[in-house]
């Protein structure tokens, strides 16, 4: 009866169901027997109940169906042939032949597994015996499905029977060997046959039988699961029979499914510490297997198993050192990839994956492991492109970021030669993924990076991020996300950092080399950071200045100037003027600190030629320019010519700018830079008072021009704005700011608010009002700021 | 009528009984009638002994000139019915000629009977023993009774028994090699065997071992073949792959056979065989048939 090639659904239904309906037939009429103790009749029926399961038209599905309701019936029957058996009419034995006779095979060896459960139970002969002939009669069921189902039937009703250690049916001298004996060939037999089955039918409907198949995988598993229960399979034993038996059956059946499933329940059933003692066994069975097995996976399974084992208790580590478990893995590896030409490039990853996770769990101290497994990663990718598959480019990026991971610390993951190779396969937006990755882990460990050696390698890893590479399309590049990275790196600039100024200075020097590689974009991101890690630097040379300075030291003030100048330069000559220039007042202004008089006032040129030549938007002028005025306004170090130099530069600039109010306010800004209030800081009071009439004229001239355009005289604030300037001075003891001339000043603002075509303004009226108060404030505090101020009147 | 039936009715009751009726054990044997006897079995050179007891009709006189017991072994022949050939005849004389008027009895024994063939009960042929007594009379027909008895010749096991092993096959198609441990079977044993298959290359969908008897009668031009398979026996289901050895198990008990008998007195054989078949998908037969010997083996019953 073979399976007609379209049987459909409906079809097997009706098989199943004429199946179900002749057992419960035929066991109606054994049950009638089993009350009335006929044995015969009992042996008949029970015999025509199992023929049912000779049927060849059910998928492995429906037949598992079949087969449960026989199961039930059979262990009837088996409590029947021991009470037979108890009550004395018919011995044991006889039963176990007369069974036998019946014509049909596979009725008979069901009848003879549930004869024999009962024989061994009896302990009329020992366990053993019965066993081996049980598993021996079952070859005669050549039919995959049926003898898994039989085998499995046996499996099943021995399992509590075996002569194990400690078991009930233990005989007198190492009947161990004989349980697992038993199973391994029962296990053996079963595999066979289900290897067997993908042949059996016609082609066309291959797929769907595997997919049949595979749902007996258990079956066959189930008895690797009974010989790790075995009690007396012990290290030994597993070392010197099961496994070398179970591998080699695994191995020589060369089915992919089979080896696929097996291997990975081998796996998974029998304990950690057998696989570390047998590793050089187990694993010497991976190379062997099919090229289509899915090796990586059951690799990665192993490891995985045996990491965890290995992170259960510090006294298990020397084990794992005694057999090598690093080396083994490693090279059975390297074995799995040389046998499997066909091996997709992201199998390899991901067995190296694992093998790395391995190795940072196990042996975290042991980084040259570490690179070992990179540098096997490096081998295999070497020659080829760089890799297209995201699913690879994936597993590199957890390869590489495994050790981040682990150690925590960069530093560390810098001293893997191999690390910057891998990340060379990598595309450029994995690359710079990557990179990022490794600065976020630097960020978030806060780990100091402090030797150029290692800031080297560090821009060695992240140079997707530093620089251009050649073919990579900008186009494709989102503006965020490349600000994104540029400020990282900008943040990483601070950790790379040194106590030792000398030291500080070679990072400076190669962190410098490899941002000025990065071009237009990235410059403005990653300067800043320069320069201000270069001032800190800077700063801490200058308290320890004289002491230390000497011939030999390359890292003085001087020299990072020079630095410094030239890395700003390049930021000048990209479209970045504004930048540049703050960053030349902020170098100016160390190097005022430094007492470098030459160049602070080389910086501020600096500073200046920019503001003529690049900066030409009014509005990034106006803020120029007031940057400009307060630097300069701190710098103390100037001899009278440079200073008025400066000083004139920055009030001719002042005048010059587009709008008025911007104008005033920067000429009153100006006002500062003649009055320093510091011990000896210049005191010129009557150029302030000339820098504040000059505002005034210019608040004026502001004031006419919106009467003119818009018939309305403008905002007052300036003059209130003036006016809090001409207080400032006037406390400031400047003699060429008087009582009245502060309140001439008020009375105008007052006549202006009040004038016709004022237009209202609430901010600048509060601004006033509290100007006022501030004055009759001072009025009242008495002392020598009340005398002053007792002059001034106030409405 | 009655008086009728009453005239049919031999005038005298003869009866046989064996001393040893009681203990002796019993086989079950086929009448001509069709129905199944008990009778009890001896073997060669046994003593058969007995008494013989006639018993006239009430109130008649039996006339005879003498009576006689026979023990006589026939072979008769389906395809010669009626025709006994007697391979053993022993008579004793139980009575001088005279009248019996009353129940009368006598004893008898043959001592240390050769009976060489035991009873056999074939397609075609059948093998008897029987004790017949005959009260000869002078008019009147004789007044025969025969008694049935069955017959078991034991044979010690033997010296040599070999296994019969072989490697059978069809060129680039199927290889076997079958082994049957021996090659005389006693009539409870078991066959134990195996069979290996060394090259496969047809679908094979079971495969079976047969135990045929062949029994052949006459001679000559005259020879009848009767063959018949008395066991069926499924040794193997499914498709078998090179390399694979499947057990063989069977027991003889369930069937009934008998021991092997060549020539018996030259007048029919019976012998038997193992036939071992396979079957194909397109269940297309290939068998290849050995013959055994099965004999008697004495059975030791336990002691008890």
């Amino acid at each position: 009866m073979t399976l007609p090639p379209d049987a459909g659904a409906e079809d097997e239904e009706k098989y199943l169901a004429e199946g179900i309906a002749g057992l419960q037939h035929n066991a109606f009429y054994m049950h009638r027997a089993l009350d009335t103790n006929n044995l015969k009749d009992a042996l008949k029926f029970s015999a025509q109940m199992l023929s049912e399961l000779r049927t060849s038209r059910l998928s492995p599905h429906k037949y598992y169906e079949l087969y449960m309701r026989a199961f039930d019936e059979l262990r009837k029957l088996e409590m029947f042939f021991r009470e037979e058996s108890k009550r004395g009419n018919c011995s044991i034995i006889d039963l176990y032949e007369l069974v036998q006779h019946a014509g049909n095979v596979l009725p008979r060896l069901y009848l003879l597994c549930t004869v024999g459960s009962v024989y061994i139970k009896s302990k009329e002969a020992p366990a053993k015996d019965v066993l081996k002939d049980l598993v021996e009669m079952c070859r005669a069921i050549q039919h995959p499905l049926r003898g898994l189902f039989l085998r499995s039937y046996l499996s099943q009703i021995s399992r509590d029977k075996l002569p194990d250690i400690g078991s009930e049916y233990e005989g007198d001298a190492d009947t161990v060997n004989d349980a697992v004996e038993f199973v391994l060939q029962n296990f053996i037999e079963m595999n066979k046959l289900w290897v067997r089955m993908q042949h059996q039918g016609p082609m066309r409907e291959k797929e769907k039988r595997e997919k049949e198949r595979s749902e007996l995988r258990d079956l066959v598993g189930k008895n690797l699961h009974v010989l790790s229960q075995i009690e007396g399979v012990d290290l030994d034993m597993y070392k010197e029979t099961v496994l070398p038996r179970v591998l080699e059956q695994v191995v020589n059946c060369k089915d992919d499914l089979a080896q696929y499933y097996l291997m990975d329940c081998i796996i998974q059933v029998f304990p950690d510490e057998y696989h570390l003692q047998t590793l050089e066994t187990l694993l010497s069975a991976f190379p062997q297997l099919q090229p289509t097995v899915d090796i990586k996976t059951v690799l990665s399974q192993l490891m995985d198993r045996l990491s965890n084992y290995a992170a259960l208790s510090t006294e298990i580590l020397p084990e794992f050192l005694q057999v090598e478990a690093f080396g083994k893995l490693s090279s059975a590896i390297g074995k799995v990839i040389e046998a499997q030409v066909d091996m997709p490039v992201v199998g390899v990853i991901t067995l190296y994956v694992s093998l790395l996770t391995f190795t940072l769990r196990v042996h975290p101290d042991r980084l040259d492991y570490v690179d070992q497994v990179l540098g096997a990663c490096v081998k295999k990718l070497s020659g080829k492109a760089k890799l297209e598959d995201g699913k690879a480019t994936k597993q590199i990026v957890a390869l590489l970021s495994a050790p981040l991971e682990k150690y925590n610390d960069i530093v560390t993951a810098l001293k893997l030669s191999n690390y910057p190779r891998i990340m060379d396969h990598l595309d450029n937006s994995t690359n710079k993924v990557m990179a990022v990755v490794i600065i976020q882990s630097i960020m978030k460990n806060t780990t100091f990076i402090s030797t150029s050696d290692n800031v080297e390698a560090l821009f060695e890893l992240i140079k997707g991020l530093i620089k251009d590479i050649d073919g990579a399309r900008d186009d494709e590049l989102d503006e965020e996300d490349f600000k994104e990275e540029q400020n990282s790196v900008a943040r990483l600039i601070h950790m790379l950092h040194n106590d030792d100024p000398d030291e500080m200075m070679k990072i400076i020097c190669s962190v410098r080399k490899h941002i000025l590689l990065g071009g237009l974009k990235r410059l403005p991101f990653t300067v800043p950071s320069l320069v201000f890690s270069a001032l800190k630097l800077v700063r801490r040379l200058q308290g320890q200045d004289g002491d230390v300075v000497g011939e030999e030291v390359p890292a003085t003030p001087k020299k990072i100037f020079q630095i410094l100048h030239q890395t700003i330069e390049a930021l000048s000559s990209v479209p970045s003027p504004e930048l540049a220039l703050r960053l030349y007042l902020q170098c100016a202004e160390a190097a005022n600190d430094c007492d470098l008089e030459p160049v602070a006032y080389e910086f501020f040129t600096q500073a200046f030629i920019l503001y003529e030549e690049e900066i030409s938007d009014s509005k990034a002028q106006v803020t120029a320019i007031h940057l400009i005025i307060g630097t300069l306004q701190r710098m103390n170090i100037f001899g009278v010519e440079n200073r008025d130099t400066l000083t004139h530069k920055a009030t001719g600039y002042s005048a010059k700018l587009l709008k008025k109010p911007d104008q005033c306010r920067a000429v009153y800004a100006c006002s500062h830079l003649f009055w320093v209030d510091d011990q000896d800081g210049i005191k010129d009071g009557e150029r302030v008072l000339l820098c504040l009439k000059r505002a005034l004229r210019i608040a004026n001239a502001a004031q006419q021009m919106a009467n003119v355009t818009r018939g309305s005289s403008g905002s007052v604030a300036l003059f209130i704005e003036i006016l809090n300037k001409y207080l400032y001075f006037f406390e400031k003891e400047n003699p060429q700011i008087t009582s009245s001339v502060i309140q001439g000043l008020i009375e105008l603002i007052t006549t202006e608010m009040q004038s016709d075509n004022a237009t209202s303004d609430p901010s600048a009226d509060a601004f006033f009002a509290s100007t006022l108060r501030y004055i009759q404030f001072q009025k009242q505090k008495g002392g020598s700021m009340g005398e002053k101020y007792e002059s001034i009147k106030v409405n | 009528m009655n008086y009728i039936i009453g005239a049919f009715k031999p005038p005298c009751i003869i009866s046989i009984t064996f001393s040893d009726g009681k203990d002796r054990k019993q086989a079950s044997i086929k009448k001509d009638n069709g129905q199944i006897a008990m009778v009890p079995v001896f073997q060669s050179l046994e003593n058969i002994a007995g008494e013989v007891s006639l018993e006239p009709i009430q109130g008649k006189k039996v006339e005879h000139t003498g009576v006689k017991i026979e023990l006589l072994g026939q072979i008769e022949l389906y395809f010669d019915r009626g025709n006994f050939y007697d391979f053993t005849s022993l008579v004793r004389e139980l009575d001088v000629p005279g009248e019996i008027y009353e129940r009368k009895t006598y004893p008898f024994e043959f001592s240390s009977i050769e009976m060489p063939y035991e009873s056999y009960n074939g397609t075609n042929v059948r093998l008897r023993y029987i004790l017949k007594v005959t009260i000869s009379r002078n008019y009147a027909s004789n007044i025969v009774e025969h008694r049935d008895f069955c017959v078991r010749n034991y044979t010690p096991t033997p010296t040599i028994n070999n296994s019969i092993k072989m490697e059978v096959g069809i060129e680039d198609c199927l290889h076997i090699e079958f082994e049957y441990n021996k090659s005389k079977y006693h009539l409870k044993d078991v066959i134990i065997g195996k069979i290996y298959f060394l090259l496969v290359r047809i679908k094979i969908k079971n495969m079976e071992l047969e135990i045929r008897r062949r029994e052949s009668t006459g001679s000559g031009p005259n020879t009848y073949v009767e063959t018949e398979t008395l066991a069926k026996f499924e040794l193997m289901d499914g498709a078998p792959v090179r390399g694979e050895s499947i057990p063989i198990r069977l027991f003889l008990s369930p069937y009934e056979l008998t021991p092997t008998y060549r020539n018996i007195n030259n007048k029919f054989s019976v012998k038997y065989y193992l036939n071992l078949v396979l079957v194909d998908e397109e269940d297309r037969r290939y068998f290849k048939q050995q013959e055994i010997t099965i004999y008697r083996l004495l059975e030791t019953t336990p002691a008890s």
